[in-house]
């Protein structure tokens, strides 16, 4: 028989039980969309991680105090990093383009008639806004001279000036911060967004000196003295491309002079150097596992799709014991009459395939429009969602359709 | 009429069913031969084999043992796929339940033998026309688009009988084609029969029934797996 006309027959048997051949197809229909929309949603939530990492400025180097491992008690030489490593990194290492030290406070704010609670006063150095993809909008930055004589300025977040000013120009206006330090407003940076969970434009961002000595006003604090968390290194464009030297190599260098000034070895650094690019491979191989782990729960729906078209085919192929004996009466082969199951469970699968991919991009759609998540349809799950469907189908109807092959003609026309 | 030709031709058929433990002989070596053109009827008893003689002769299953040739072909030994294209090509089947596709035009199910016919030269829309006129000479020419459950007992079997002639069979088997009809339509669809023999088609019928036998040139009378007697029915109904 030609393909076409075995095709043709199979149509028509699905059409008398439209119903029916719908809600067999459902499993696979609601297993396709489930793959599109899972392997949506985590390349959306990849390209959102990707885009977030970049917006922090790229070829960074995160040098970051590691309190555990130092030996605190052996004075005051190793017990994390301080405020003065940053300037050793800057002038004293090759390739390195900025160095910025962040230390935050959180404190009241006041201006004229408005207050504000918990902002956050981020006091950080000269290579900020650099490092940092920061564009001022308004005003100026401030400079090295004013960080080193501790100078009562600040820069503002552009949401923070609307906050604090509304429409004004907040130049040379004062800000009061936790009721005793006077600020004066130099500048406003543009708009920067969110980057990950960070808004940088509701934060004042002030000369380092000025936390370190102004806003720590706990014992703790005081005692740490110019302690810092973390040193943002940024790296020239250069390394890594002139052949000359690697990423690897300036945080060997850093590691170097660090461990020298902190007087520890090697093994017992009391800081951890982290690149962008770990963080990178990192939050690769975290979505790597959450996608394979959704790919497993979408394919193990699938397959329950598949069962459900071999059960019914297996129905189907009982009901119609004697249409199978009429055919067979008539001079059908076992292989026409395996062929003519098969292609049916076959069509199932492949318009619940269809159907499912439509499901499935309207509602990766619908899915980023309701919680806000991006979605990105990945055009590879398309068709791996739709080959696995078909492939389902074949697997799945095989069995019921060799059933069927195998009917002996007397006992299938004499079936009631 | 040039000499007739031996359209059946079994030599001591023997079919043996395993039932547990008993061996049930359900043909115990039976000869039969039925020439080209002949209206044969089979009798016997319910248990004297005549069904599993007709699966026999149908090609429907192998004998155990013996000698079947068809149209002078030996066929008592095929496998299932042979089997299937000898049914497809030589013969033709009528049968008591009519045994038509549910919910499936009159057309399409007089088409389906051609539609497993490999070597059929016929294009899709010869094989159409062909089906309509089996149709049309089974006096359903008005109704070839109705599906089974729209059409009565006699105008189903009629549908049946244009498909059994649809392939040009070398013989036609029919399995007590009245036992589901009112007499009436019974008699027509008998008239049917008659009128397709007349114009040289070869008929088989199995039937319990001695009224509708009458109608043939023949009748075997089966007993206990044999040919217990044959009776020339001497006259010609019409």
């Amino acid at each position: 028989m030609k393909p076409i006309k075995v095709i043709k027959i199979a149509w028509l048997a699905l059409l008398k039980n439209k119903i029916r051949s719908l809600l067999t197809m459902l499993g696979i229909i609601i297993g396709v969309a489930a793959v599109i929309i899972m392997i949506a949603i985590s390349a959306g939530t990849e390209a959102t991680i990707q885009e977030q990492i970049t917006g922090l400025g790229s070829n960074l180097i995160y040098v970051s105090a590691s309190f555990g491992q130092g030996r605190p008690g052996e004075g005051m030489s190793s017990g994390g990093l301080v405020y003065d490593d940053a300037f050793a990194i800057a002038d004293q290492i090759n390739g390195v383009k900025g160095v910025v030290v962040e230390q935050s406070s959180t404190q009241t704010l006041k201006a004229g008639d408005v207050s504000l609670e918990d902002v956050t006063i981020m006091g950080t150095t000269g290579d900020f806004p650099s490092v940092r993809d920061m564009e001022i909008a308004s005003g100026r930055y401030f400079t090295q001279n004013e960080i080193d004589r501790t100078t009562s300025i600040a820069v503002l977040g552009s949401s923070l000036a609307e906050e604090l000013f509304g429409n004004q120009d907040p130049y040379g206006e004062t800000i009061t911060v936790g009721g005793t330090v006077r600020l004066t407003v130099v500048g406003v940076f543009d708009e920067k967004g969110m980057v990950g969970d960070v808004d940088y434009d509701s934060r004042l961002y002030t000369p380092i000196t000025i936390v370190l000595e102004k806003m720590t006003n706990n014992q703790f604090s005081r005692f740490m003295g110019d302690r810092v968390r973390l040193i943002y290194v940024e790296v020239d464009e250069t390394v890594g491309n002139d052949g000359e030297r690697t990423l690897d190599d300036v945080i060997y260098q850093i590691s170097l002079l660090l461990v020298k000034l902190h007087e520890v070895t090697l093994e017992e650094a009391d800081f951890v150097i982290t690149t962008q690019q770990d963080i990178i491979t990192t939050q690769e191989s975290t979505t790597a596992a959450f996608r394979s782990l959704l790919a497993w729960v979408a394919g193990v729906s699938l397959i329950v799709g598949g069962i459900g078209i071999m059960n019914i085919m297996l129905v189907s192929v009982t009901e119609r014991t004697r249409e199978i004996g009429i055919r067979q009466s008539v001079g059908a082969t076992p292989n026409d009459i395996r062929w003519q199951f098969l292609t049916e469970a076959l069509l199932l699968s492949l318009i619940g395939g269809l159907i499912g991919v439509a499901a499935g991009v309207i509602g990766a759609w619908l899915f980023g429009q309701a919680s806000g998540m991006r979605t990105v349809i990945v055009v590879t799950s398309v068709f791996l969602a739709f080959g696995s469907a078909a492939t389902v189908g074949v697997f799945f109807g095989y069995y019921p359709a060799n059933q069927a092959a195998q009917l002996d003609p007397i006992e299938a026309l004499r079936y009631e | 009429m040039k000499k007739s030709k031996v359209i059946i031709d079994g030599k001591d058929l023997v079919k043996v069913y395993q039932m547990g433990d008993f061996e049930v002989r359900a043909l115990d070596g039976t000869s039969i031969q039925v020439q080209e053109g002949e209206f044969v009827a089979i009798m016997g008893p319910s248990g004297s084999g005549k069904t599993t003689l007709m699966n026999v002769l149908g090609c429907l299953m192998i004998p155990t043992s013996g000698k079947y040739k068809l149209d002078g072909e030996d066929v008592s030994d095929l496998d299932k796929v042979e089997l299937a294209q000898i049914r497809n090509q030589k013969l033709g089947f009528i049968f008591q339940s009519y045994n038509l596709l549910a919910r499936t035009p009159a057309l399409q199910n007089v088409i389906l033998p051609l539609f497993y016919d490999r070597t059929s030269p016929l294009t899709d829309e010869e094989q159409q026309e062909k089906a309509v006129k089996m149709l049309e000479a089974v006096g359903l020419g008005d109704r070839i688009y109705h599906e089974p459950q729209e059409l009565s007992g006699g105008q189903q079997q009629r549908v049946s009988i244009a498909r059994a002639l649809v392939n040009d069979p070398v013989m036609v088997m029919a399995d007590e084609p009245t036992g589901n009809l009112d007499s009436k339509s019974g008699a027509e669809i008998m008239e049917l029969l008659v009128d397709l023999h007349k114009q040289g088609v070869t008929i088989v019928m199995v039937t319990h029934d001695p009224e509708i036998a009458a109608y043939t040139d023949r009748t075997i009378h089966l007993l206990d797996g044999k040919v217990d007697r044959e009776v020339k029915n001497g006259k010609e109904h019409s």
